[in-house]
């Protein structure tokens, strides 16, 4: 195609000085959160465990949504987004590193889990029908496979995509085509995993609980936040100056579209959940929204509607608003701290029953996380292209156009 | 599709022969302008055709281009010209064409907020209305007043109203339902659906006089003026 010579002129690596600011940046978030968590542990050890469990799933989501994102893009041979899906190759990069932040919660699985995990739950009749799923080696052993399933893809997804770009001219395609031809099975694999890992670690903290949708809703919740991600990718890279034709305002407008179907998305997920169980009434489904609906954790939840759905759906509703660096930046930034309050909101009620209330641990153990995938992102940042620069369809992305 | 593209090619030279056959079955007064167009130097001719349409005052000015790109490029000029009330027709939806004629953002938009605006206020008004207030029924010791029991009502009637207000705000922007257009009168405007890219400039535009020296500059084909 004739715009090869055009494509030319974007940068393809992060510039040095760039690369260390962001890296230096992450590294002390990380630092400054690995090591109140630290103190978080020895403080107090049962807030710690809810707290880190929060943060940790904080950015396991984002990751997993971030390879949903790259699954999709090859799946359906996606022309537009291919630099974009460089940039949350980067994001998916953190679902290796999650297993090891995954150490504390398996370490303390007695502390959040002991509704089921404990010797007298075998007296409950409910649980003990569960046992057969709900059992300690079993709960570890799919941890485990869940940690393999994401590592791998993420890892031989990015890998092939980082081959690629050294590959000669007449290879390129090859590798193209053996990535969307593992794409179909990977995201089977990735929808099952991502649902059982859900029942696992968040809904079996209350065991009696259950909605099978619940799944849906936070593979909703990861896309989302992962979206917001790539939307503040996207505007830093831009901002810089660095990605010119790749990725323009017309590749920020796709994302602020994708963005804000994710959210209505998630409300409607979110509803269809709440509302069946609020219509039918039965006591064993009825109590996870009764508690949440009740003291200070009804603000939490009226919060979650407004500022996960309503607030966001009408900053992004217009076509000037998505293609506007700040409003879409400011979205994105709702939407991550929304993410974060709806993980909170997913788990914390099992800890604080009578009421939410945010102290420190909740925070340092939401820095640690944190800083420990934007310490990923920036080192994958600097290794790699900032875009896959021998990607076929890189002339297709180039000539993006919305109507 | 190399033998149809040099037909297309040297169309534009046998242009006055062509034309000739269809404007024997024209209308009379298109017949007369078509006639003035035969002559071998329609430059030479300018002078007498505004005697012609004095009598009626044409519509529109019509023509012809071979390619979207030398549209465009018209468009731009017409823009740059400060022309206002202009159109493009095209068979095919071309990128960017907005920009160069210098349309603003539809209104459309705000339409279709109105409709979806007035969607979730009547649904929810009306059923606070219907199950609160007119015939109050207890439905499995629920408040009266259950919001989340009126969300898919909501819901649909806002998609429902959005959709109408979406349909029908495009017909009246676009003035439809509409049967006849004047500048469907062009000899060849059929071909505006296969494989010609049109620009016609309305008659109520400030400079429609110069509309068809500016056409001309811009080497379009087949101008013609579409009477009302």
């Amino acid at each position: 195609m004739s715009s090869a010579a055009t494509i030319e002129k974007d940068v393809q690596r992060l510039p040095e000085e760039q690369g260390k600011k962001l890296f230096g940046t992450a590294a002390t978030i990380a630092a400054l959160g690995l090591a109140g968590s630290a103190a978080a542990f020895f403080v107090d050890k049962q807030r710690f465990a809810h707290s880190w469990l929060v943060g940790f799933y904080f950015l396991t989501t984002i990751g997993l949504g971030a390879l949903f994102f790259v699954l999709i893009q090859h799946l359906t041979r996606a022309g537009w987004s291919v630099a974009p899906r460089r940039h949350m190759e980067w994001v998916s990069g953190v679902l290796p590193f999650c297993a090891l932040l995954f150490v504390p919660v398996a370490a303390l699985a007695h502390d959040l889990y002991h509704h089921w995990m404990s010797a007298e739950a075998m007296k409950d009749p409910i649980l003990k029908g569960k046992s057969g799923y709900l059992n300690v080696p079993f709960f570890y052993g799919r941890s485990v496979l869940y940690f393999v399933i994401w590592a791998g893809i993420a890892f031989w997804f990015a890998k092939q995509s980082a081959d690629q770009d050294a590959a000669k001219k007449g290879d390129t395609r090859a590798f193209t085509g053996r990535m969307q031809g593992a794409a179909a099975p990977a995201i089977l694999l990735f929808a099952l995993s991502l649902t059982f890992a859900a029942f696992d670690w968040i809904m079996s903290l209350d065991p009696h609980w259950f909605s099978t949708i619940f799944g849906v809703y936070i593979f909703a919740g990861s896309v989302t936040s992962s979206l917001a991600v790539l939307a503040i990718i996207n505007i830093n890279l831009q901002k810089q100056g660095l990605l010119k034709r790749v990725s323009t305002i017309e590749h920020r407008h796709d994302i602020g579209k994708l963005l804000f179907g994710f959210i209505v998305f998630w409300a409607y997920i979110g509803f269809s959940q709440f509302f069946l169980i609020w219509y039918a009434n039965i006591p064993e489904e009825t109590i996870f929204f009764k508690r949440r609906l009740v003291g200070e954790w009804q603000y939490v939840s009226y919060g979650l509607l407004l500022g996960h759905f309503v607030l966001p759906f009408l900053m992004l509703l217009s076509r000037h608003t998505k293609r506007s660096v700040t409003v879409l930046r400011a979205a994105a930034v709702i939407m991550l701290v929304m993410h974060y309050i709806d993980i909170y909101w997913l788990v914390m009620p099992s800890l604080d029953v009578n009421g939410a209330h945010f102290t420190w641990v909740d925070l340092v153990c939401l820095l640690g996380p944190v800083g420990v995938g934007m310490v990923v992102v920036a080192k994958r940042m600097q290794s790699s292209n900032l875009y896959p620069i021998n990607d076929p369809r890189l002339p297709e992305a180039v000539k993006l156009q919305n109507l | 599709m190399a033998d149809k593209r040099k037909k297309w090619e040297d169309e534009p030279e046998e242009k006055v022969s062509a034309g000739g056959d269809d404007v024997v079955a024209a209308a009379d007064a298109h017949a007369e302008l078509e006639a003035e167009a035969k002559k071998p130097e329609p430059k030479a001719e300018a002078a007498p055709e505004p005697k012609k349409t004095k009598a009626i005052k044409p519509a529109a000015i019509v023509a012809w281009f071979q390619t979207p790109a030398d549209l465009y490029k018209a468009c731009e000029a017409l823009r740059d010209a400060g022309y206002k009330h202009f159109d493009a027709h095209t068979p095919f939806p071309v990128h960017g064409l907005e920009v160069a004629m210098g349309l603003r953002p539809s209104i459309l938009g705000w339409i279709v907020l109105g409709g979806g605006f007035t969607g979730i206020v009547s649904a929810f008004g009306m059923q606070y209305w219907m199950s609160a207030v007119d015939y109050p029924l207890n439905i499995s010791g629920k408040p009266l007043a259950s919001w989340p029991a009126w969300v898919p009502i909501g819901f649909e009637l806002t998609v429902l109203l959005s959709a109408f207000a979406c349909f029908f705000g495009m017909w009246a922007l676009n003035g439809l339902p509409k049967f006849f257009d004047p500048v469907m009168q062009h000899t060849s405007f059929d071909r505006a659906s296969n494989d010609r890219f049109f620009i016609s400039i309305e008659a109520k535009d400030a400079k429609f006089g110069k509309g068809r020296a500016m056409l001309e500059k811009l080497g379009a084909n087949d101008i013609e003026e579409v009477l009302p």
